[in-house]
């Protein structure tokens, strides 16, 4: 479903990206893992349309979005929901406005219609007595759910997900993963999530790729790369000081 | 910059506007904006009032304070004062709320969700302080005429039909329209570098911070040499 070939990008001649080659299936869970500053969240914002490569493609059903413009790229993109890392909520706008901001928006639905459908999906994320509070008002957990009801407004095929548990408490992690995991079941969609929760991750991922100076040094199952052979991954994985990633 | 102001301009006229964001804006900038616009209006005009009058009475031509109250607030200090003061007000916090915006990613988000950032937050901005301008400068004139009239007429003794009389005499159209292009140029100028200041934003906190005090030092500094020039074209 998504391709990505030989992305490259440069930051003020910094390289971030150096050739990324990555696939997803459609209807997968691929998780992607790496160090802080080490180009995940640059190349989900490829995903997005946010950014421009340097050079590489991405494709999506065989269409390269880079080279997409005007309504056709905005089309594609209304394929996609996204979650972004601190929420991304619209600070005026209270839960319930948020997730039903893209329907008030983007569609010619009437109040009642907008309102079951805000409803129904702030009951999926557990927070059906909530849409009143503004984002301030409610814990990083719970706006973590709010954009993710967001997200899901517009049933999107790809949902991308940008570190959508940093900094939240293991258990709220664990709810987050189980949400995610519960709504792929029911919707089936495909996700591209980007973290740093090891080792929760390999219970929620289909597939888990890891990231490291700007190019993906494997891709596998959980199991392949909880097992790898990889000095790097495996460094990674036990956040053991010693090895060849070093600390900065 | 240009390319910015070129960019929310095609937009502008390319349908569909968003009415509500507009209307809110309009309330954010002008109806928040009325009573510190009414206060320095009128303080302004007492100002002006005692000042030229005791001018005027060395030359023995009192009788002409209501024409140069009016004037000078017409053509020169309504349309300057009230952009600098809606631009401390509400230019700075139009900066900081986009900057905000940008560095909690939420214009990213409205990028993601396939809505224009610029049709909702900048094109609103303009249209509201294009439409805004003039009118809380003609509020500005007309409460700073009545304060040049309550230090001159009721307090230094000049006649009431003389200051009104002289005012209808030596006011004309021209000079309330140069007034009018006037604050029409300083609300698009306005609008423009805050908007511009808060959609660049980076760096966080700083970011904004920094962000803000551009956006007003510049835009200060913008309107007072768009004055001179527009000023000296228009004369």
């Amino acid at each position: 479903m998504v391709e990505i070939r030989n992305l490259h990008k440069a930051f003020e001649g910094q390289q971030v990206l150096r050739g990324v080659d990555l696939q997803v299936a459609k209807g997968e869970i691929l998780v992607i893992i790496g160090r802080s500053g080490g180009g995940k969240s640059v190349l989900l914002k490829h995903l997005m349309g946010l950014l421009k490569p340097d050079e590489g493609q991405i494709f999506i059903d065989g269409v390269d979005i880079t080279q997409l413009r005007g309504r056709a790229f905005d089309q594609l993109r209304e394929r996609f929901g996204v979650v972004f890392q601190g929420g991304a909520l619209f600070d005026s706008l209270t839960a319930f406005e948020n997730v039903a901001f893209p329907l008030r928006e983007k569609t010619r639905l009437l109040e009642e219609a907008i309102r079951e459908k805000t409803l129904t999906l702030l009951k999926q994320v557990g927070l059906a007595d909530m849409g009143h509070k503004y984002p301030a008002e409610v814990s990083g957990g719970m706006r973590k759910r709010v954009a993710l009801a967001r997200a899901l407004t517009m049933e999107p095929e790809i949902i991308l997900f940008d570190e959508p548990t940093t900094g939240l408490d293991p258990i709220m992690v664990n709810a987050i993963h189980r949400l995610i995991l519960d709504l792929h079941r029911r919707i089936g969609f495909t996700a591209v999530l980007v973290s740093h929760e090891i080792p929760e991750i390999f219970g929620l991922a289909d597939r888990v790729a890891m990231l490291h100076h700007g190019v993906v040094v494997e891709a596998g199952t959980p199991e392949a790369i909880q097992f790898s052979a990889n000095p790097v991954v495996r460094q990674f994985i036990t956040g053991d000081p010693e090895g060849p990633i070093q600390p900065d | 910059m240009v390319i910015f102001l070129g960019s929310a301009l095609f937009y502008t006229f390319l349908p569909p506007l968003k009415w509500r964001r507009m209307i809110a804006r309009i309330h954010f900038i002008g109806a928040k904006s009325l009573l510190v616009i009414v206060v320095t209006g009128a303080f302004t005009g007492m100002v002006l009032g005692l000042q030229v009058f005791y001018t005027l009475r060395k030359f023995g031509a009192e009788g002409f304070l209501g024409s140069v109250v009016a004037l000078t607030l017409i053509r020169e200090l309504g349309p300057v004062l009230c952009a600098l003061m809606v631009t401390g007000r509400a230019g700075s916090a139009l900066t900081a709320e986009i900057g905000i915006m940008r560095i909690t990613e939420q214009i990213d988000a409205l990028d993601a969700m396939a809505l224009n950032p610029m049709r909702y937050l900048v094109v609103p901005s303009i249209l509201a302080g294009l439409i805004v301008f003039p009118l809380l400068t003609a509020i500005f004139d007309l409460v700073g005429i009545y304060g040049g009239y309550l230090v001159g007429v009721k307090l230094l003794g000049v006649a009431g039909g003389t200051y009104f009389g002289e005012m209808e005499t030596y006011v004309d159209l021209r000079d309330i329209t140069q007034g009018f292009l006037k604050s029409l140029s300083f609300g698009l100028l306005m609008t423009w570098v805050c908007c511009y200041k808060g959609f660049y934003t980076s760096h966080g906190a700083e970011g904004v911070s920094r962000a803000t005090t551009q956006a007003v030092v510049l835009s200060s500094v913008l309107i007072l040499v768009w004055d001179y020039f527009l000023g000296s074209v228009l004369l």
